[in-house]
């Protein structure tokens, strides 16, 4: 495609651990002696994946490995992953702050990078003075600078202060002024890290106004990383998940958050859970007192299944014991594929404190999620056994199945209506009781 | 499938490794605004909350004259090619503390600008140059109290030389600021991995100023078996040729100033070579 602006092939990046001593030095000598008889860097071929929990063997490590995508003009691209999943390493060398060990990243047009706000900001100088000189370092001229000048002072709310050294503005100040300097900036491309989880919720807005005005009126291109899968799924309308350095490469932004929120578990098509996998129990004598058997997703025919049409209903079965008659009530929680809680259910409205379920024995719970309720979208169950007094959390299973509805886009849909888009940012998409009648 | 057949053009393209003398000339050329700046910043931001303010420039080379007038005139009575003493200090010092302040703030870069050069990129070599032209300003606010002094001695019998050897001052300074930059600039590189290099740095300095005809003119040393250890030294033909230039007097050869010349090339050369290897991935190591 001739629009792609950034193609990034095979970029892999190894680190080497620990501290530069003697050991660096044999190991530069002998690499040096490698590279003059004209063969392979020997440490190229050792080194692990990038698993910051467990303790490696080798000293160095792949903070990225054969990564490869390629983004096109105009594209929103968030890059979402744990911490230590490369995002950042990633960025450093898009912006060139350092090179890759392995591949190459071939642009076209100008990349402006704000890995941090306020880099090279001078305490001493003033606001003005370093709008000029935090301005020139991220690559404009001073006649551009001059140019957006009262722009940015705008922009960033300061105009009474601009002036005043900038060690005496207060943080958010600071950052405000930061921002705008990098807000106006013209790169074709610009690479964000995190910038926004500063100032207030009303300049947080601000900036993602901006970013988004330069993409959609611009054509530019931006390249996000972020944790507040919010802001991305607001901003972006391509994904890059990152796992332990590696990445499947661009896809939609509701998979890749997706992939962030829930990707650790595998979680497929069963539509059953044998309750093996509490993530939560209060303590060890409590396990004893109740127990989850089994949970299952079950379809208006009683067959197990796991994927609806948004106008069928489903019912969530859980069998469990109680094992040493205390008072507790089943409940669950379903939250969507971008982490938002849609739902929580228990059934309270037939045993208020969990007193009916008392004696020891097994039971089965059921909870009836009726049709043309829930949008198209993945979802995800949580299950808990609670008691009312005490109040006590006995054992929660989180997100342990996953539920598909799926749109089948038809007249059946009665919901649907005239929407012809699929819309991934509503929840709940009902068809609600409704009426009308002509009054005049 | 048409796309495939257009030579696909890319503005920049992000490699393991670069040529070794593709020094990105062109990119400096368009951060020029950038590096002017940084020579503001750093002469303007210097001086910020201090109440002397630029004055503090020619504090230093006073006192350090006035030491040196008692320790190498008084106690150690070393000749001075018959120039007045105080200017014959004060012409060597001023023109070394060029050369000093240019080589161990540019053998410094990276390590100091750690912080600025892992969050943007731009070409480093800024930042160096930067240093070694705000120098300059330096050098001449010194160079001026040298002056004044020299007009000072007119009215008590030392009458001032002007001659066509004046011209060869600005060619001396850039001289001096060559060789700090490209001596640095190795330094720096070097110091990315290996931080001893910062150590060598500060007392290498310190025992090269002796090792340079600062504080007694080379003449001093005719005949002496030693002398070789000043002669290699390529600051010395610098220092010498300046004094020559100011007063007329002392030792000057225009062999030895080439030789000046070509350790200046190329230790810019090296310098620059290493400089643009380590500045691409310095961060995994610094």
């Amino acid at each position: 495609m001739s629009d792609t602006v950034i193609k990034v092939e095979g970029v892999s990046k190894q680190y080497r651990l620990g501290e530069v001593g003697t050991g660096t030095l044999s190991h530069d000598i002998n690499r040096w002696w490698y590279r003059v008889r004209r063969k392979e860097d020997p440490y190229l071929k050792v080194g692990e994946s990038n698993d910051r929990t467990t303790k490696g063997d080798s000293e160095y490590v792949w903070a990225l490995e054969n990564v490869n995508f390629e983004v096109r003009k105009g594209d929103v691209v968030g890059i979402i992953g744990r911490n230590g999943a490369g995002k950042s390493t990633l960025l450093k060398i898009l912006s060139r702050t350092t090179t890759p060990t392995v591949g190459n990243i071939k642009i076209k047009g100008r990349v402006a990078s704000l890995l941090e706000v306020g880099t090279g900001f001078h305490p001493e100088l003033s606001g003005r003075e370093n709008i000029f000189l935090n301005g020139a370092i991220l690559g404009m001229t001073t006649r551009e600078i001059k140019n957006k000048f009262d722009e940015i002072v705008d922009f960033a709310g300061i105009e009474r202060y601009v002036d005043t050294p900038v060690k005496r503005y207060s943080s958010g100040m600071y950052v405000r002024l930061a921002f705008a300097v990098a807000a106006h900036l013209e790169p074709d491309i610009l690479v964000l890290d995190e910038v926004l989880a500063v100032g207030d919720a009303e300049f947080q807005k601000k900036c993602l106004g901006k970013i988004r005005e330069v993409s959609d009126n611009e054509g530019r291109t931006v390249l996000f990383v972020s944790h507040s899968m919010a802001s991305v799924r607001s901003l972006c309308n391509y994904g890059v998940f990152m796992d332990k350095g590696r990445t499947e490469g661009l896809e939609s932004v509701g998979n890749a958050v997706e992939k962030y929120l829930y990707g650790s578990k595998q979680l497929d098509t069963l539509a059953e859970y044998d309750g093996s996998n509490p993530t939560y129990y209060a303590n060890a004598d409590m396990t004893k007192s109740v127990k989850v058997n089994r949970v299952q997703i079950v379809d208006e025919k009683g067959e197990k299944s796991n994927k609806f049409k948004t106008t069928e209903s489903f019912t969530i079965r859980i069998e469990w014991s109680n094992l040493s008659g205390v008072a507790c009530s089943p409940n669950f929680q379903l939250k969507s594929s971008m982490g938002i809680n849609v739902m929580i259910a228990s059934d309270s409205p037939i045993d208020w404190d969990g007193n009916k379920k008392k004696a020891s024995g097994t039971y089965i719970s059921e909870f009836k999620v009726p049709g043309s309720l829930l949008n198209a979208n993945d979802y995800y169950l949580s299950i808990a056994l609670d008691s009312h007094s005490p109040r006590i959390c006995f054992e929660s299973h989180v997100d342990v199945m996953r539920i598909v509805i799926w749109d089948p886009m038809d007249e059946t849909n009665l919901a649907r209506g005239m929407f012809v888009n699929i819309r991934e940012d509503v929840v709940l998409w009902p068809a609600l009781e409704c009426s009308f009648k002509k009054i005049s | 499938m048409n796309s495939h057949k257009e030579q696909e053009h890319w503005d920049l393209i992000i490699r393991p490794r670069a040529n070794l003398f593709d020094l990105g000339l062109k990119d400096i050329w368009r951060y020029r605004d950038l590096l002017r700046l940084f020579v503001k910043r750093d002469f303007v931001a210097q001086y910020k909350q201090t109440v002397l303010g630029p004055v503090w420039n020619i504090i230093q080379p006073i006192f350090t004259t006035i030491m040196f007038l008692l320790v190498f005139g008084k106690i150690a009575n070393i000749p001075t090619d018959g120039i007045k003493p105080t200017l014959f200090y004060m012409a060597g010092i001023t023109i070394w503390n060029y050369f000093s302040t240019c080589f161990t703030t540019t053998s410094t870069t990276f390590v100091t600008n750690a912080a600025i050069f892992g969050k943007v990129y731009f070409p480093r070599m800024v930042l160096p140059l930067s240093v070694v032209i705000s120098n300059i300003v330096r050098f001449f606010i010194q160079f001026g109290l040298l002056l004044v002094m020299m007009v000072y001695y007119q009215f008590n019998g030392y009458p001032i030389h002007i001659g066509l050897e004046w011209l060869l001052i600005p060619f001396l300074v850039l001289l001096m600021g060559g060789i700090g930059l490209g001596a640095g600039i190795i330094i720096s590189s070097l110091t990315t991995k290996y931080r001893e290099f910062t150590i060598l740095v500060s007392f290498g300095v310190q025992l090269m100023m002796y090792a340079t005809p600062i504080a007694y003119p080379l003449s001093y040393l005719m005949g002496k078996s030693y002398k070789w250890v000043i002669l290699i030294n390529p600051l010395t033909p610098v220092v010498e040729a300046f004094r020559y230039a100011l007063f007329g007097k002392g030792h000057f050869e225009w062999s030895s100033l080439i030789y000046s010349v070509l350790f200046m090339i190329g230790s810019l050369v090296i310098g620059s070579v290493i400089f643009t290897k380590t500045e691409r991935s310095f961060m995994d190591t610094v």
